[in-house]
């Protein structure tokens, strides 16, 4: 049942490379832009709110869509970004991170903006007290006690990855070994007469790695757990 | 010594206090909503006075006129709170070195050890803040503060959480730690017991002014059913 094609491995391998480098990357802007938007009063705070969550309303294709004719190479900032720093997106597999990225981006952003919310801000009051400066603040306060909602964050953003198709396939198509995450590579499989083992053996894959991804989340937020309340 | 001389409107509070805090203990006391805890969160720098300024020896903390305005972290005031507000991911020996962490001063364990003992804290080191009794939370707290090394010290209704048994537990070390210390200290409470056990000097605050200032003859008994 598990032996899986050396092209099979490639999309497992793939995936996950995809899925971690899209969660590392999204999960500074994420933390950035949580706190803006549970701490801070601004112009077109609204606006910005709407947009890191457009991708969860949007059709999946509509946002590859608009990832292609902005990141594509001839895109004003895939150009941009070509130009002056040499990063391609287009048809390779940073691109379909960077599609996997801004789809869990909303996921991401939700419990780590709840988090922030719900800390206790005269605990802060208290650190600066004590000579930490904002950024110390932040650091040794806020950020630690925010952590069970960033792990969630994580985690579901995570699992959106692994799973993402549509803006995925729109934006960076459906390369064997440069774009062909499990999911495409289900998806080809399905097309084609007497793929369906093969792809019964992916989605087994496919179920394996998020079972994964959810009892990690449970460890983590249980060690979070403790170290809240004490032994 | 002390300074201070603000005004801050706060809500339908109308604050307006002036006065000079030596050595010693001075209390702050009056009923509840006379502005005590406002006046302190001014002096630590966590609320920004209207006007006027605050002094602490021969530095200014906040001027409005000169637009100096200090900000916490660097005022080097020791802040214990009414709710301890201690850090829950921290240990208590985390918690009790966050200060000097902060102000980046080498470690000193002889002085760890002096403020432990004088708080009798010492067997508490490697629990959470969770796990504690309020009583030890409390001393925690205090300790915590102290440690920092502060210029002055903040209580802020220390006591209050408290029930009458943990409340006898800590007022010795409170009145330890203003003979031993020599930390200046600002004691806010309305308990009249309290204030009569810890004040060198007596500052009456009502609605947000200082009624008057002197020492422990401006407590009168009837004020323990005024504000009890």
């Amino acid at each position: 049942m598990f032996d899986l094609s050396p092209a099979d491995w490639t999309a497992v391998e793939l995936t996950i490379r995809i899925s971690i480098v899209a969660t590392l990357c999204a999960l500074p802007l994420g933390i950035a832009i949580g706190w803006l938007l549970a701490r801070k009063k601004f112009w077109g705070k609204s606006v910005l709110d709407g947009l890191v969550h457009l991708p969860l309303v949007l059709p999946p294709v509509v946002t590859g869509y608009l990832l292609l004719i902005s990141f594509g190479r001839r895109g004003p900032i895939g150009a941009f970004l070509y130009d002056h720093f040499g990063i391609v997106f287009s048809f390779r597999w940073t691109g379909a991170a960077l599609a996997c990225g801004v789809m869990g981006f909303p996921l991401m952003i939700r419990p780590i903006r709840l988090a922030l919310e719900a800390i206790d801000r005269k605990l802060e009051d208290a650190a600066s007290t004590l000579g930490a400066n904002k950024v110390w603040v932040f650091l040794t306060v806020t950020l630690p006690l925010a952590l069970p909602g960033i792990i969630a964050g994580v985690v579901l953003c995570f699992a959106r990855a692994l799973g993402e198709f549509g803006a995925t396939i729109t934006f960076v198509s459906n390369i064997p070994g440069e774009t062909q995450t499990i999911s495409a590579a289900i998806f080809t499989l399905t097309q084609v007469p007497g793929g369906d083992a093969a792809a019964g053996r992916l989605a087994l894959i496919s179920i394996a790695l998020a079972f994964a991804a959810l009892f990690a989340s449970e460890w983590l937020s249980r060690r979070a757990a403790i170290r809240f309340h004490g032994d | 010594m002390l300074a201070v001389d603000v005004d801050k409107q706060l809500g339908t509070l109308k604050l307006s206090v002036k006065f000079k805090a030596a050595h010693g203990a001075t209390a702050l006391f009056g009923p509840s909503g006379a502005g005590k805890t406002t006046v302190v969160n001014l002096i630590a720098g966590l609320l920004t006075p209207d006007r006027g300024s605050i002094s602490l020896d021969e530095t200014l903390l906040f001027d409005a006129a000169k637009g100096i305005d200090v900000p916490p972290h660097r005022r080097r005031i020791g802040y214990v709170f009414q709710e301890g507000r201690l850090f829950p991911h921290l240990s208590v020996r985390q918690n009790l070195d966050y200060g000097r962490r902060m102000s980046g001063a080498p470690r000193d364990a002889g002085e760890f050890a002096r403020i432990a003992a004088l708080l009798d804290i010492g067997h508490l080191l490697d629990r959470r803040p969770g796990k504690l009794s309020g009583g030890e939370r409390q001393r925690v707290t205090v300790g915590r503060a102290l440690l920092m090394r502060p210029k002055l010290l903040l209580l802020d209704e220390p006591l209050a959480s408290l029930d009458a048994g943990h409340k006898r537990e800590i007022l010795p070390y409170l009145v330890r730690l203003r003979d031993d210390a020599g930390i200046p200290m600002v004691y806010v409470s309305h308990s009249l017991a309290e204030v009569r056990r810890i004040a060198t000097i007596v500052v009456r605050l009502d609605a947000g002014h200082v009624v008057s200032t002197g020492g422990l003859e401006l407590l009168k008994d009837a004020d323990a059913d005024v504000f009890a």
